[in-house]
């Protein structure tokens, strides 16, 4: 069962959700907790255990082999993503823009375009008791964020049982890299903060998790400041608040020096074995 | 010798397009047969990514040796007019086209590569 943890704002408390309910869990199962916000994972800075594997993780390029091509163009025609220019006497390749999809390559009529591995990033899983957390990093200079979050996904998928539970902690924002990463997901926690910043890219969020047919509720972070928007926006489109994180300086002091803090603060505690029941359930139903 | 220009229009009292590759036009002046060319680049809006290797290409097709406009290509397209051999001035985006070709005559525009 795959929970995706997303928010439309950045640093609205996807990390400090993912990482304190993830330990929470797996104080009693096995659970997989993943750091899918790949240009900029942060959830490693919380979990301290044994690497267990680390993985190069490499996209297919074309490159342009000079010999064999015979100055037709059809390579620029076919690629949708102004990746392959052709200019006249010569073929550039722009990686960044390359989406990996080999029309260039394989509609060659000279074969003059093959696909070349080129490295994106790197995988790490790391074990802590019965906390399995992988986190993928993408290199630096690197562009596109979907391939590297799909090959972590089906990293998931092959290393681990369906039924474990798995928590995404997703990149913010509603792009393409929020969509890779919560399109498989069985439920989406949107974490938000009760400001009007808040409220404007919850909206997004939601929005977004609707045209995707996904079933979402809503975290609370920061409870206590700003307005009742948020609030009052959820009990009239009848979405489910599942927890409120109290605003607390004490907490932020403790997540300032890189350590989970539900154990030092009970009401926070408290907030997560409501989000956890609300998840059995699910998994039941 | 044919210059281009980023442009929002079509013609000397247009006003330049300070945006490479999401200009609205290009303008070619070919100051030999005092006469204008130019490409209707206003679809590149549906483009979400590779606008600039996309203006570049059109650019290179139209073969200018000078370009002007006005805050530059970015990286990529950097690259396709580098290979093209095309001399770039920068800092007339907000300027007509009259002004900037006046500007580039005068010697007065930034180089840009």
């Amino acid at each position: 069962m795959k929970i995706a943890i997303a928010s439309g704002k950045g640093g609205t408390g996807k990390t400090t959700l993912s990482t304190n309910l993830a330990a929470f869990f797996a104080e009693n199962e096995e659970l997989v907790l993943v750091d899918l916000d790949v240009e900029e994972p942060n959830s490693g800075l919380f979990i301290k255990g044994d690497a267990v594997k680390t993985e190069e993780k490499y996209k297919m390029i074309p490159q342009w082999n000079q010999d064999s091509c015979t100055l037709c163009g059809k390579c620029q025609q076919n690629c949708n993503f102004h990746a392959v220019i052709f200019l006249k006497t010569q073929v550039l390749v722009f990686p960044e823009l390359c989406h990996s999809c080999y029309a260039c390559s394989e509609l060659c009529p000279t074969g003059a375009l093959p696909m070349v591995a080129q490295r994106m990033g790197q995988l790490k899983q790391i074990k802590k008791e019965k906390l399995n957390f992988i986190e993928s990093r993408l290199d630096i200079g690197q562009e596109q964020a979907v391939p590297l979050i799909g090959q972590t996904l089906e990293y998931i998928d092959q290393n681990f049982p369906k039924e474990t539970i798995k928590l995404l902690d997703s990149p913010p924002g509603t792009s393409c890299p929020v969509i890779e990463a919560t399109k498989d997901a069985d439920f989406i926690i949107l974490v938000t903060e009760p400001t009007p910043f808040g409220m404007h890219d919850l909206r997004l969020a939601i929005e977004t998790m609707q045209s995707l047919n996904k079933e979402f509720g809503v975290v609370i972070n920061r409870d206590g400041i700003g307005t009742n928007d948020i609030d009052n926006y959820c009990t009239e489109n009848n979405i489910p608040i599942l927890a409120r994180i109290p605003n607390s300086k004490k907490l932020a002091e403790i997540y300032s020096k890189g350590e989970l803090t539900y154990k030092k603060f009970p009401a926070f505690e408290n907030e997560l074995q409501k989000i956890k029941t609300y998840i059995t359930n699910l998994k039941i139903s | 010798m044919k210059i281009a220009f980023t442009s929002k229009g079509t013609d000397w009292e247009s006003k330049m397009d300070p945006r490479f590759g999401r200009t609205e036009y290009i303008l070619v002046y070919d100051d030999e047969k005092d006469e204008f060319t130019h490409f209707d680049n206003r679809d590149i809006e549906n483009e979400a990514h590779g606008a600039g290797p996309k203006t570049s290409q059109k650019l290179f097709e139209m073969e200018p040796q000078v370009l002007i406009t006005g805050n530059g290509p970015g990286g990529n397209a950097a690259q396709v007019l580098e290979k093209a051999g095309i001399e770039i001035f920068i800092g007339a985006g907000e300027m007509s086209v009259k002004e900037a070709y006046q500007s580039f005559i005068d010697k007065a525009l930034k180089r840009f590569n």
